[in-house]
């Protein structure tokens, strides 16, 4: 059995570093974009970056959330030294919701369609497709189902995350059964609300189109990014001399095949899923969601998608040893974070015009115009969105370090705790 | 194996080192077991008798013991490499098994024309990748999990319908709450008395001989 030095299960000097450099980073990041985010098309570039920036850290956080959930109600044991970890990407979600806020004013304010077509009314009204829509996609509906999401997340990281804090200093088991009861709830809310979230945040950039895989689809995105993000946190904590004897190449080893599992097959899986049944039908309505994917430079993020978000990582974590060597891991995992930060890229981004697919007589047109550049995929790497994505990955730095900065980094009076220290793969 | 451990040990040949003469026996001596009533004792035993240099000895507890795998200096199990390539041949063999019945269309020694079902569906080419993903995956699945249950059936020498360990009565215990270490005597350092002197030095709860 392990035994945890306890002289290094506080962040200590790390954490007041991560929220000033993070705050800073991020701050200054958010800055840039909004200096930069307008240009001659107006200010889609910047909110395109915006959504797509916080999409990145709000899939993080919400699985945190996720996976406190999941050891509650599976009374895991094995998990406990590494969930106040989770715990502390799950605490973003406290405050996520006011980097929200500014979307949710963009959508009142009548000026939405930057970022969502629906939100203009005059492309609602010569629409059949949205105007039967239009009762969901309407900006006061959009928006309470908006803050709902957002309240869900911010009071069951506020519960989860609160409990087993307290837990540490009074060692009350009944925390721990109080937890256990509500994860079967706070996972159905969790799993509906995060459904929707990305159903109305990321799905409507195209209105026209819909996918019922669409959910589960941002589910596997948000977990690929948070349990690589789990790993490179807990590598980064041990080598900074941090929770020593409490993290085992066993712990590691699972949350290698977390990543596995989630990140890299059940994500192929539902991505497959997703594009096959669209493939087959071949209903325009659906594939004009494929169609700037796989035209332009697109095509080669999808291939890359293919070939670096499942093939290669596939092949590299399928074995033992490389889920037990933790710089292997470690560098696995920071490459599953690039993926997953292209994976949303992807989603957020691409973009061709229905009038041209409309006018357009066979597909051949559509790719000849996009290569010879009169049509346009979307395709506009920007600086801003490199501002937007490292503003806000500042920020989930600082919130996480805030996060743990006041607390110990192992649920130190957690009932499991000497089970966790004592795992073993067989 | 339906006998309880107790009338086991109530029957009156149960063969112990100190009550029988070796020389008298009838059957051959198969091995030595030496009985352990922690995992604690059989562990270190384990790690006596692997730095001892013996190849022929297994151990046998009533529940899996962590580590003791490691104590005896067993290797990790090859069983995943085999796996892989259970699982690959299952990738081919479903690809070609798609593509040769989709659009095979060849004549072998140009007297016997062998021609695939070449349905066209909506437009699609008659090799569509997207269109055989699924049967690629199951075929790979179903061969990766016969290729688990074949190779480890293989590699731990399974069926075994006699093993002289499960003759003994003493052993059936094994099953309940002894833990036990076995010394075969084919091992090519197995000398009686050498043997019996340092499974004594093990301190176990009893020594027990084997015959096979």
């Amino acid at each position: 059995m392990n035994s945890i030095d306890t002289k290094t299960i506080r962040m200590g000097g790390l954490a007041p570093t991560g929220v000033v450099l993070g705050g800073l980073v991020g701050l200054g990041g958010i800055a840039a974009s909004i200096a930069l985010g307008a240009d001659e098309s107006g200010w889609t570039n910047f909110w395109k970056s915006y959504i797509f920036a916080f999409m990145v850290i709000t899939g993080i956080s919400l699985g945190g959330l996720f996976f406190v959930m999941l050891q509650h109600i599976t009374r895991a044991g094995w998990s406990v030294v590494v969930r106040r970890l989770s715990e502390g990407f799950a605490s973003n979600l406290r405050w996520l919701w006011i980097a929200f806020v500014p979307v949710i004013i963009l959508v009142w304010s009548g000026e939405g369609a930057v970022l969502y077509p629906w939100a203009d009314p005059v492309v609602v009204q010569n629409d059949p497709v949205l105007l039967k829509k239009a009762g969901y996609l309407d900006p006061t509906f959009w928006s309470i189902r908006a803050i709902c999401f957002l309240f869900i997340w911010a009071a069951l990281a506020q519960f989860f995350v609160g409990q087993s804090i307290r837990q540490d200093s009074d060692g009350d088991v009944s925390r721990t059964r109080r937890m256990q009861a509500a994860a079967p709830v706070g996972i159905l809310l969790y799993g509906i609300s995060q459904t929707f979230a990305g159903i109305d945040w990321v799905m409507t950039l195209e209105p026209t189109w819909f996918s019922t895989m669409f959910g589960v689809y941002w589910f596997a995105v948000s977990l690929t990014g948070f349990f690589s993000c789990l790993i490179l946190l807990a590598c980064f904590l041990q080598s900074a001399g941090r929770l020593k004897g409490a993290i085992s190449k066993d712990h590691y080893q699972d949350m290698g095949k977390l990543l596995f599992a989630f990140g890299v097959v059940f994500w192929a899986y539902i991505g497959y899923s997703q594009f096959m049944l669209i493939w087959y039908a071949n209903i325009p309505i659906e594939t004009g969601w494929f169609l700037p994917r796989q035209m332009g430079p697109w095509k080669w993020v999808s291939l890359l998608l293919i070939l670096g978000h499942f093939a290669l990582p596939f092949v590299l974590l399928v074995s033992r040893w490389p889920k037990r060597w933790k710089n292997a891991l470690a560098a696995i995992a920071l490459w599953m974070v690039l993926m997953m930060i292209v994976d949303v890229y992807w989603l957020v981004m691409p973009t061709m015009s229905a009038k041209a697919v409309h006018d357009a007589t066979n597909l051949m047109e559509l790719v000849d115009a996009v290569d010879a550049g009169t049509l346009s995929v979307g395709w506009n790497l920007t600086v801003t969105n490199f501002t937007a994505l490292v503003g806000m990955l500042g920020l989930l730095v600082a919130g996480t370090c805030a996060g743990l900065w006041r607390c110990s980094l192992v649920p130190a009076a957690d009932p499991r705790l000497d089970e966790s220290l004592a795992f073993e793969n067989l | 194996m339906t006998t309880s451990p107790v009338q086991a040990d109530a029957r009156p040949d149960a063969m112990v080192v100190d009550d029988m003469n070796p020389d008298t026996g009838t059957s051959q001596l198969w091995g030595l077991a030496a009985e352990f009533s922690t995992p604690a004792a059989i562990m270190e035993a384990a790690k006596k008798v692997h730095a001892a240099g013996y190849r022929w000895w297994d151990c046998h507890t009533p529940f899996p013991v962590h580590g003791l795998d490691f104590a005896m200096g067993i290797k990790y199990t090859i069983l995943p490499i085999i796996v892989f390539f259970g699982g690959l041949t299952g990738t081919c063999l479903a690809l070609l098994l798609q593509v040769f019945t989709n659009s095979l269309e060849l004549n072998i020694w140009a007297i016997v024309p062998v021609v695939g079902y070449q349905f066209e569906v909506s437009g699609k080419p008659l090799i569509s990748l997207p269109a055989f993903i699924p049967v690629i995956f199951e075929v790979t699945v179903l061969f990766s999990a016969l290729t688990t249950v074949g190779g480890m059936l293989f590699l731990n020498k399974l069926p075994c319908l006699y093993h002289p360990v499960l003759k003994s009565p003493k052993l059936k215990r094994a099953t309940d709450d002894r833990f036990y270490l076995v010394i075969e005597s084919r091992d090519p350092k197995f000398v009686r008395p050498r043997t019996e002197e340092l499974l004594e030095s093990l301190k176990p709860d009893a020594l027990i001989e084997l015959e096979a």
